[in-house]
C-alpha cells in the first residue's frame, strides 16, 4: 500500500447466511440429524465488489439509503464483520465511533467509566490519566465524577461518552457513523464544531450519512452505496446531487403515484371525525413531489353538505412532517381576520382551493383538510392523512421550513 | 519489523482490556450488598463451616484421612474455581454481544478476563485455608509451592474448556444446561467430598479411571504436597509412569483443540450473537 493511503478497501464483498430454522438448539440436531432442509439457508447479499482507496487527511463520505449496505460496510472497515471477499488495510490507527458510550456501565462511577470506555478503545490507564481533566473539562462534568452513572442525566451520559471518544481519540483515522449527530440541538452544535476541527486537523475520517447537507459540508470525497453496490463516487457535491436523484420517481412510481392520488380523490386514505354534517371530498394537490423549480404548491376539495345542514363553516388545513409535528396550517377565520362568511346548504357543493409557496425542506409531508362550523368552532370534519406529498429540496436547513431569502448588503 | 510492531501492540491492546475488564468486574461483583468485599471472605468461611460440621462431626467420612478438614476444604476450592472459570467463559461471548457487535477487540479477551476473576477469588481462598491449616496445625513446608504449577494446570485446562463452551454457546443455547449437568455429575465423578482411597478400596478400576480426570489428578497431587502425603496421587494408583502423564496430555489436546476452534469461530460472533 502506498504511503499516503489511509484506508484500502479492495473488492469487498459481504454476504450473511440468513438460515431459514436456525439450529441454535441442539434438540434440532439430535432429532433429525439427516434432515437436509436442516442446513438450508439463503444467502443475503449485503456488499457486492466494494473498492477504494482513502488518501491521508481527506474527509470521505459514504452515504446511501436505510439498507444500502453503508453499516455493512462500516462495521468491516471496523473490523468488526469479516468481509467473505476482499480485503480493508488500515494505515494507521482506527478508531471506530459507530455508537457512543459503548460499555458504559450504570453501576460505576463517571470516572471508572471514563477508564472502561478508554480501555476498551485502547487506552491504558496511564494514556487516559494524562487526559482525564480534559475529558472531564469538555464534558463540564467536574461536580459528578464520582457519581454512579444510572444517576446521570441521559443528556449527561451523552455528554461524557462524547468527549472521551472526542479527546481520547486524537488517532490517525476516525470512522463516524451518522448515529453520532442525534441529540439535542446544543449537542448537535457541538458535533459539527468537532467535525470541522477533524477537518482543520487534516485527521481522515470516514463519514457514513444520509444527511446531505452534512455531507456537503465536511466531505471532500463520497461514495454513494445502492443495492449493495457503489454506484457513484466523486466530490460530495456530485455525489449529494446523484443520491437525491435516487429518490425522483421513476415510471413505476409515477404509476404508484397517480394510483395514491386518484384514491385520494376518492377519499379513501386516512379517517374522517367530527360531529358531521358536512363530507369533504375531491381532494388534490398540483403535484405529488416538489423540486426547487416549484415555487408554489396548490391544494383543493370539495365541501359536501348533507340533506339537513346548512350554516356557516370555516373551511382549512393542517401540514405535517414524517414525524407528525405540524408545519402550518390555516382556516378561513384566520385568513380573512373572521370576515368572510362561507354558507353551505345540501343545495351547492363548494369547492376551496389554497396556494401557498413551496418553503418545505427535503421529506415527506401530509396534509389534513378540516372544516369548523362557522357558528360555534365545532369541528364537523377532521380528515387525519388525507393525502401525502414529497418535496426534494437541495438547500434543505436544519430549520422546520426553507423559505426564499432575499438578501441585499449597503456600503 | 511492521510485523513486530503490530503485534506488539495488537496484545497491548489485549493488555489495556483485559486488565480493565478484571478491575470491572471484581468493583462490580459486590455491589449493592451491605457487606460488600467481605462476602468474598465470608462465602469460602462460611462453606467450610458447613462442610466441615457435616463431614468431619457427623458423616465421618474421613476420619481415617489426617488433617481431613483441610483435605476436603482444599478440594472444594479448587472444585469450585473449575466451575467458575467454565461457568464464567460459557456465557463471556453471549453476554458481553452487544460490545461484540459494536467494537473489533481481541474476542478471546472477555473469555480471558473471565477467568482472571475466578483466579482472585481462587487467590482469596487459598488465603482462608492457610488460616484453616494453622488452625488444623498441618505443617507448612516449601512443597506448598506445588501448588504453583497444578493450578496453572487447572487453569489451562478450565480456560481450554471456557473457550470450547464460549464458542459453542453463540450457536447452541442448550449448552449452559448440558455443562451445568455435566459440571453436577462432575462433581461426584471427581473425589471432592470423598477420599479416593475409599473408591480404591471397593474398585481399583474406578479409581483409576477416575484419576485420569485432570481435575481429580490436579486435587490428589496438591492435596498431597499440601496436606498429607498420606493422600492418594496417580502414581500411587498406576505404576505405569507413562500412565502419569495421560491427565497433562488431556490438557494440552484440550488446550489445542479450544484456541484453534475459538480461533476459527471467533471472526463470525459478532453477526452470530
Amino acid at each position: 500500500m502506498e504511503d499516503n493511503i489511509a484506508i484500502s478497501v479492495k473488492n469487498v464483498s459481504k454476504n450473511f447466511r440468513l438460515p431459514h430454522e436456525k439450529a441454535d438448539s441442539i434438540k434440532s440436531v439430535f432429532v433429525n440429524p439427516f434432515n437436509k432442509n436442516r442446513k438450508k439457508f439463503e444467502l443475503q447479499h449485503a456488499l457486492k465488489d466494494i473498492s477504494f482507496d482513502i488518501p491521508k487527511g481527506e474527509f470521505f463520505g459514504i452515504v446511501g439509503r436505510n439498507g444500502s449496505g453503508k453499516s455493512t460496510l462500516l462495521k468491516i472497515i471496523a473490523g468488526i464483520y469479516q468481509p467473505n471477499k476482499g480485503s480493508v488495510t488500515v494505515n494507521g490507527r482506527l478508531v471506530p465511533f459507530i455508537e457512543l458510550g459503548v460499555g458504559f456501565n450504570p453501576e460505576l462511577t463517571g470516572r471508572e467509566n471514563v477508564y472502561l470506555n478508554g480501555a476498551l478503545m485502547g487506552f491504558s490507564e496511564k494514556e487516559v490519566d494524562v487526559k482525564y481533566k480534559a475529558i472531564v473539562d469538555f464534558a463540564e462534568l467536574e461536580r459528578f465524577m464520582d457519581q454512579k452513572l444510572k444517576n446521570y442525566s441521559s443528556g449527561m451520559q451523552v455528554r461524557l461518552a462524547f468527549s472521551v471518544a472526542t479527546v481520547l481519540a486524537e488517532s490517525d483515522v476516525l470512522l463516524i457513523d451518522e448515529v453520532l449527530a442525534v441529540g439535542d440541538a446544543d449537542f448537535q452544535r457541538k458535533c459539527f464544531e468537532y467535525f470541522k476541527q477533524l477537518k482543520k486537523d487534516k485527521k481522515t475520517v470516514i463519514f457514513v450519512s444520509h444527511d446531505m447537507s452534512a455531507v456537503r459540508e465536511y466531505c471532500d470525497r463520497a461514495v454513494l452505496i445502492n443495492e449493495n453496490k457503489i454506484i457513484f463516487s466523486g466530490t460530495s457535491d456530485e455525489v449529494a446531487k446523484e443520491y437525491t436523484k435516487l429518490f425522483l420517481p421513476d415510471r413505476h412510481q409515477a404509476q404508484e403515484i397517480e394510483e395514491m392520488r386518484k384514491s385520494a380523490k376518492k377519499g379513501e386514505t386516512g379517517r374522517k371525525w367530527g360531529s358531521g354534517g358536512v363530507d369533504m371530498a375531491k381532494l388534490t394537490l398540483s403535484k405529488k413531489m416538489f423540486e426547487n423549480s416549484d415555487k408554489e404548491i396548490s391544494l383543493s376539495y370539495t365541501i359536501k353538505a348533507s340533506k339537513d345542514f346548512s350554516d356557516e363553516i370555516i373551511p382549512g388545513f393542517t401540514i405535517k412532517d414524517a414525524k407528525g409535528d405540524p408545519i402550518f396550517g390555516t382556516n378561513t377565520d384566520i385568513l380573512f381576520t373572521k370576515n368572510k362568511k362561507i354558507s353551505i346548504s345540501p343545495a351547492k357543493d363548494i369547492t376551496t382551493t389554497w396556494t401557498f409557496p413551496n418553503i418545505f425542506n427535503e421529506g415527506k409531508y401530509t396534509v389534513e383538510p378540516a372544516v369548523l362550523s362557522g357558528s360555534n368552532g365545532v369541528t364537523l370534519q377532521w380528515w387525519d392523512e388525507a393525502i401525502t406529498f414529497r418535496v426534494i429540496n437541495e438547500k434543505s436547513t436544519p430549520y422546520p421550513v426553507t423559505p426564499e431569502i432575499f438578501f441585499s448588503i449597503e456600503d | 519489523m511492521n510485523f513486530i510492531a503490530k503485534t506488539r501492540s495488537k496484545y497491548r491492546y489485549s493488555l489495556i482490556l483485559l486488565r480493565q475488564l478484571v478491575i470491572t468486574d471484581f468493583k462490580l461483583r459486590y455491589k449493592g450488598s451491605a457487606l460488600g468485599y467481605v462476602w468474598t471472605l465470608l462465602r469460602p468461611l462460611a462453606l467450610f463451616a458447613v462442610l466441615y460440621v457435616v463431614f468431619v462431626h457427623f458423616l465421618r467420612i474421613g476420619s481415617d484421612v489426617p488433617h481431613f478438614a483441610v483435605y476436603l476444604l482444599l478440594g472444594v476450592v479448587l472444585w469450585n474455581y473449575f466451575t467458575e472459570v467454565t461457568n464464567n467463559g460459557l456465557s463471556a461471548i453471549v453476554g458481553k454481544g452487544d460490545l461484540l457487535r459494536k467494537l473489533a477487540f481481541p474476542r478471546y479477551v472477555v473469555v480471558v478476563a473471565g477467568s482472571f476473576s475466578a483466579l482472585i477469588n481462587l487467590l482469596i481462598n487459598l488465603v482462608v485455608i492457610a488460616l484453616f491449616m494453622v488452625i488444623n496445625g498441618v505443617p507448612f513446608t516449601f512443597e506448598i509451592l506445588w501448588l504453583i504449577p497444578l493450578i496453572l494446570e487447572l487453569f489451562v485446562f478450565a480456560l481450554a474448556l471456557a473457550f470450547i463452551l464460549s464458542a459453542l454457546y453463540v450457536k447452541f443455547r442448550d449448552i449452559n444446561y448440558i455443562w451445568e449437568l455435566v459440571l453436577q455429575a462432575g462433581f461426584y465423578a471427581t473425589p471432592i467430598l470423598y477420599p479416593i482411597a475409599m473408591v480404591v478400596a471397593i474398585s481399583p478400576l474406578a479409581a483409576q479411571i477416575m484419576i485420569l480426570n485432570p481435575v481429580a489428578q490436579i486435587l490428589q497431587d496438591a492435596r498431597y504436597f499440601v496436606v498429607s502425603k498420606e493422600s492418594e496421587t496417580i502414581s500411587t494408583i498406576y505404576d505405569n509412569v507413562w500412565m502419569h502423564l495421560v491427565p497433562i496430555a488431556i490438557v494440552i489436546i484440550v488446550a489445542i483443540i479450544g484456541a484453534l476452534y475459538f480461533k476459527k469461530k471467533s471472526p463470525g460472533f459478532a453477526e452470530e450473537i
